[in-house]
């Protein structure tokens, strides 16, 4: 067993956790921090995604004593008007995604605010990427939606991309 | 998963003197090796953590190279300057590779070492001599639609499934390897290993070694280069082939050439036939087919997979003329 | 009305937006222990040996449950139509109460540990040795093996109309066509998952389910207790599309676990577990011929399907449903015939039946308008029918052809060059794609609660379930209206077997179905209502009659007079006032089935009912790899009313999303040597992604359906069909290539 602690939503939660436990299982069975959600544990479909010290993971892959002592952000941490564009765009259906699809906006949001480029621009070297809808699709795209909610989830980001951040 | 001991390196020789104990396995981003042991495929008894090491620079070489520790994570590796403006085919085939959250973590050391998405090799029902020496192979007569067409043997086809390396294979990079025998430099190419009879040994990685660095050389041709990668969905999915290319033209002939592919077998494939093939000869659509053609001939199809051959002509061709055409993703 | 008809926020929708909703893994218990399943590797066997021995020393460890030591429960039941929960039986086979293998995958052990690594662990570490038998699970191979197919309840699998060989054989013009589908699985995001336990001989249950009353009905027949014992909660389910109908072995063993342990127990399926033991949609294969006459007008129509089930049960689909309903063909034969493998049972999934037979018909039209050299969309009006055309049977409603009118117009079909590969944008060749969307349309039963309360709010309380479509939304919206309160004033209990009994969330049905009891006990409310104030001394409705008063603006009003709920029910004393439609007793369910089955065979015998559309797709496909990209996607449809123009046209693209995966990508490879799923994971198995997915444009017609409650038809499904041949005749127009094996990967069009 290992001593950790980590910052989570901005509190210092302290844990006794196996070396084997993921940090999903340990947000989630833990913490009792179930909004993060386990779709597939195993990187395949992004509903695990928090942001650590801001940049998004998938945290079914992440072991949780290797991020001891991080700043760890989950959707229970996070009040952020993207929310409220989720839900007046209906980017959302059954709802088990959604917490992995803001996250991973929010992370994704960030890169491109830092100049990060993506599969789908055209020049990589460019400084400025413009944030199409096909940008946010790609930069998306780690986020499975089975219920089909893409344009309402596309159209919440670009919402709250073009607002004041 | 497996219960194990779990111990974090903070500097290099501590990491290489921790990996000489029986069992023992670096962990990196997590990206594969995680999945894995979750998938009882790797049940280390020990696993040392490996990304406090000091290898997360990218630094200038006198030479005009680029060095980057191993611990550089692959989103970083692609968003850095350097990198878009002298070499945009690695930025590009590391974008194109996983998703934003995985590029986050995967580090450059553990995207090398990545093992085939091979299903039979994820299926502990299944037979795989990757896996278990000697038990067979069950991709060879059932679904090997993405097996290799080059260099497999009666024992294994899969094939290595990084972008990234594909991109390094053209840019003849080096591996830096360290040991408490002391430090080896290997290119790249030829590192990942064809499987033979013995397909469980994948790398030219000893087993106490620790991967430090990529260093790339100075390459001029790079700065006008291209990955594209064809696959069965629009992103998040492996490359059924892709291709890396740079190329330098002087009044319409091809003076440099630079190709490698993806998806194909259990290495990068570094194209050299089709190199030699488009070295001196003019810029045209037709050097590109020949090209294409040449390097081709070698390949061999399974039940499935023969459409790959067609594929990886057409996406050759593809790219050397988008290069040509339209110039550097950069 | 208010709020129908309007694009409402879904009511839950912050929840999720939070993370505060919660799903069935996600419900805490002291002392929980968690479970993981051991898989059988054979197709079929027996077990010879299993030794536990390693799995029991892991640390953490509290049981490890195989045929050998698990407690005896009731064999799965046999579905019969006299009591409806036994459909959800699915399989025969006695899990852990057999040594028996039916199919690779099958779990064979059940391992309990304090921790969930503990647990896969030790499931990890059980051996399992086996006596393989003789096994069929090359489905492909079977063909030649099909029997014919029985006809159910809900659809016919063989129907015949004249003689359509004869009149095949005698058209100027015909196509007869041969046709693949590949098993698909839900791949719902959360996978299926149960927190269970028992005090005494009560079981409560947290299941991810879309039929809570069949979870509990099931569960009470297996562990031989009491329904009233059993409760299954279901508050949030996180996606299903079918997977989540039935009850699958998780749910079951799970149970079984905590009766072992004493301890509330949870499971959640890894991804592998989910393919290994919940059933996909079935693969097919397919014949569709048509014949014609040079004008265009059909002679002959003949669909013909093979499809499997797993010898221990499965899911049979309507595969040629369609064909006896879109086309005035005067001759006409359906006929539908299945293997039977070795294999886990198939099930119900999005328009089960109507989404793959939909392909190879609506592919076929295709193919028939081409060689007529007619526009695809002309060649349908020339041959709609103006009743069913197998039994003339009157359409309650059917726009199909407005729906093809007004997405050509909005799509601009009319400017496409008809001819293939004769568009090109630079590298990609362009081309637009059309086809008919169909699903009947269905109104099973469903018992409901209302209560209105002096402080003018209403709660309705009602078992049906909440898996994305926004069912307690709608619901929310109709009882608003229908009441004359704010939307907040409206809470919804649902997903909980204690509530009053809705069925399942299935067969597009679940809107029309609490609708109609819904208006019922909205009526019964208001007739309450209104009696207290008659009787009231005082109320300035004393005296009116009830047909000239309306419920409106939080009271009982006629003209500028009457009064509010509140006011009504405090000058009666009262502090709520309740009304009930169904009832939850023996009598009260048999006397509502038999009611429900006369009303419903005899609404059958008289009217067709269905939802259609009209699928309208471009695609661009790259012309040296064949790497197929949708780039614009248009559906217009005929759904009856349009309760909530939000997040129904989120539902509806999202079955035209699934449509597009299963046009382009989605197979579930079963290996025909073992049986055994061979890409059991998301990352192998390729369900569309974000990048995948250009603007869907959705449009309804919003004409109600004189037959169906409020004119609700139910749109659930009927956007997935219809997709997967509007993009493989998008593929042909643009590459000249016809692709009539799914899925449409790069290599079939090198």
């Amino acid at each position: 067993m290992a001593d950790i602690r980590m910052r989570v939503n901005g509190s210092i939660e302290k844990l006794d956790v196996e070396p084997r436990v993921s940090l999903l299982d340990a947000l989630r069975e833990h913490l009792g921090l179930t909004g993060t959600k386990k779709g597939c544990d195993q990187g395949a479909c992004g509903a695990c995604t928090v942001l650590v010290d801001g940049e998004r993971i998938s945290s079914c892959l992440a072991l949780a004593v290797q991020y001891a002592d991080r700043d760890i952000t989950t959707i229970e941490g996070v009040s952020d008007p993207l929310q409220e564009s989720f839900v007046r765009h209906d980017g959302l259906q059954c709802g088990y995604c959604t917490p992995g699809q803001i996250c991973s906006a929010l992370g994704m949001l960030a890169e491109h605010a830092a100049g990060m480029a993506s599969a789908v621009t055209e020049h990589v070297a460019d400084e400025e990427i413009e944030l199409t809808a096909e940008e946010i699709r790609e930069r998306m795209s780690g986020n499975l939606c089975r219920c089909g909610s893409y344009n309402g989830i596309v159209a919440a980001i670009q919402e709250s991309a073009g607002s004041a951040r | 998963m497996k219960d194990f001991a779990y111990l974090t390196a903070h500097d290099v020789p501590t990491a290489v003197r921790a990996i000489t104990t029986p069992g023992a396995k670096f962990l990196g981003g997590g990206t594969n090796l995680v999945d894995l042991m979750r998938q009882n495929i790797e049940r280390p008894d020990t696993v040392i953590d490996i990304t406090q090491l000091p290898l997360d620079q990218i630094e200038e070489l006198p030479d005009g190279g680029l060095r980057i520790g191993a611990m550089v994570r692959n989103s970083r590796l692609a968003a850095h300057r350097l990198i878009r403006t002298r070499y945009p085919v690695l930025a590009q085939a590391i974008l194109a590779g996983a998703s934003g959250q995985l590029r986050n973590m995967a580090t450059v050391g553990g995207n090398v070492l990545q093992r085939t998405r091979c299903p039979y090799f994820a299926d502990l029902a299944a037979r795989c001599n990757k896996r278990e020496q000697g038990s067979g192979c069950d991709a060879i007569g059932g679904f090997n639609r993405n097996a290799a067409i080059f260099g497999a043997s009666e024992h294994c086809v899969a094939t290595h499934p990084s972008d990234m390396c594909v991109a390094l294979a053209a840019l003849d990079a080096i591996i830096e390897l360290e040991s408490v025998r002391g430090t080896r430099r290997l290119p790249l190419v030829g590192f990942h290993m064809l499987p033979g009879d013995s397909p469980q040994h994948e790398t030219a990685i000893a087993p106490d070694e620790l991967i430090t660095a990529i260093e790339l050389p100075d390459l001029p041709a790079a700065a006008r280069s291209r990955y594209r990668k064809v696959r069965d969905r629009s992103s998040y999915a492996f490359a059924l082939v892709s291709v890396a290319a740079a190329t330098e033209v002087r009044n319409g002939v091809i003076t440099e050439a630079r190709l490698a592919l993806g998806g194909v077998a259990a290495r990068p494939w570094r194209a050299h036939e089709a190199e030699r093939v488009l070295l001196g000869a003019p810029a045209t659509e037709d050097s590109f087919l020949r090209a294409a053609e040449a390097e081709l001939t070698a390949a061999v199809p399974l039940s499935q997979n023969g459409f790959k051959i067609e594929l990886a002509k057409r996406a050759i061709t593809a790219t050397l003329r988008q290069l040509h055409v339209e110039g550097s993703a950069a | 009305m208010t709020y129908v008809g309007k694009p409402v926020d879904r009511v839950d929708g912050t929840l999720k937006a939070t993370g505060a909703a919660r799903y069935a893994a996600e419900f805490p218990y002291p002392d929980l222990a968690y479970a993981a399943l051991v898989h059988a590797t054979v197709a079929r066997g027996r077990i010879t040996r299993i030794d536990a021995g390693l799995a029991r020393k892991t640390p953490g460890v509290v049981a490890v449950i195989t045929h050998l030591n698990a407690p005896a429960m009731k064999p799965p039941p046999k579905p019969t139509p006299m009591d409806l929960s036994t459909m959800a039986t699915s399989s025969s086979v006695s899990l852990l109460n057999t040594d028996e293998v039916h199919w690779n995958g099958q779990p064979v052990a059940v391992v309990v540990a304090e921790t969930l690594d503990a647990a896969r662990e030790a499931a990890h570490l059980v051996e399992v040795e086996y006596t393989e038998l003789p096994a069929t699970v090359d489905f492909a191979a079977e063909e030649a093996n099909a029997r014919p197919q029985k006809n159910t309840l809900l659809s016919s699998a063989n129907t015949q109309k004249g003689d359509a060989e004869a009149a095949l054989a005698a058209a100027p013009f015909s196509v007869d066509l041969r046709y693949t589908t590949p098993g698909v699985n839900h791949n719902a995001i959360e996978p299926h998952s149960t927190t269970a336990y028992w005090d005494g001989d009560q079981l409560v249950l947290h299941d991810a389910t879309q039929n809570t009353t069949w979870a509990r009905d099931q569960l009470a027949i297996r562990f031989d207790v009491p329904k009233k014992n059993v409760r299954v909660i279901s508050p949030f389910v996180g996606g299903a599309f079918g997977g989540k109908s039935l009850v699958w072995p998780g749910t079951v063993l799970t149970a079984l676990a905590a009766k072992v342990t004493g301890r509330p127990v949870r499971l959640m399926l890894t991804r592998e577990s989910v393919y290994r033991t919940v059933g996909g949609r079935t693969p097919s294969i397919q014949r569709v011929a048509i014949g014609a006459e040079a004008g265009g007008s059909m002679t002959a129509l003949i669909h013909s399907s093979v499809s499997r089930v797993g010898k221990v049960g499965g899911w049979t689909e309507q595969i040629t449903t369609v064909s006896r309903h879109m086309y005035d063909a005067a001759a006409l034969q359906v006929r539908q015939s299945l293997v039977r493998l070795d294999a886990l049972p198939n099930t119900i999934m999005r328009a089960p039946g109507e989404s793959i037979g939909s392909f190879a018909l609506e592919s076929s039209v295709d193919e028939l308008a081409y060689q007529l050299g007619l526009d695809p969309i002309e060649l349908r009006a020339r041959n709609e029918p103006a009743r069913n055309p197998v039994d003339g049977k009157a359409f309650s409603h059917r726009l199909l052809l407005d729906c093809f009118e007004q997405g050509a117009k909005e799509f601009g079909w009319a400017e496409r060059a008809p001819q293939p590969r004769a568009t090109r944008d630079g590298r990609w060749l362009v081309g637009m794609g059309v086809a008919a969307a169909y699903h009947p349309a269905w109104q099973f039963q469903a018992n409901l609660t209302l209560r209105l309360s002096a402080d003018g709010t209403v709660l309705v309380r009602c078992g049906f379930h909440e898996m994305g479509m926004g069912t307690a939304t709608a619901i929310s919206q109709i009882t608003a209206d229908t009441l004359g309160v704010p939307l907040d004033a409206v809470t919804i209990e649902y997903g909980d077997s204690d509530l009053p009994g809705a069925g399942t969330a299935g067969a597009s049905a679940q809107t029309a179905t609490v609708t109609a009891s819904l208006l019922d006990a909205c009526e019964k409310l208001t007739d309450g209502v209104f009696a207290l104030a008659r009787k009231t001394p005082g109320s300035p409705l004393r005296g009116h009659r009830r047909q000239d008063v309306t419920a409106r603006d939080g009271g009982l009003y006629r003209d500028s007079r009457g009064e509010s709920y509140g006011e009504i029910l405090r000058r009666a004393g009262r502090e709520s006032i309740d009304a009930q439609v169904g009832s939850e007793t023996r009598l009260g369910e048999l006397t509502g089935q038999v009611r429900f089955m006369s009303k419903f065979l005899m609404d059958r015998r008289r009217w067709m009912k269905a939802a259609c559309g009209a699928q309208f797709c471009e695609v661009r496909v790259d012309a040296e790899t064949g790497e197929v990209r949708v780039s614009r996607w248009l559906g217009v449809f005929d759904v009856g009313r349009v309760i909530n123009t939000k997040t129904a046209a989120s539902q509806l693209r999202g079955g035209i999303i699934m449509g597009i995966g299963m046009a382009l990508a989605e197979e579930t490879l079963v290996d025909p040597r073992t049986g055994r799923i061979v890409n059991a994971s998301l990352s192998e198995y390729h369900v569309p992604v974000h990048a995948d997915i250009p603007t869907i444009e959705v449009r309804c017609l919003d004409d109600p359906d004189p037959t169906m409650p409020l004119g609700v038809v139910g749109l659930g499904e009927v956007s997935v069909t219809g997709v997967a041949a509007a993009v493989a005749n998008a593929v042909h127009h643009a590459t000249g290539r016809r692709i009539r094996d799914l899925p449409i990967t790069l290599d079939k069009l090198l």
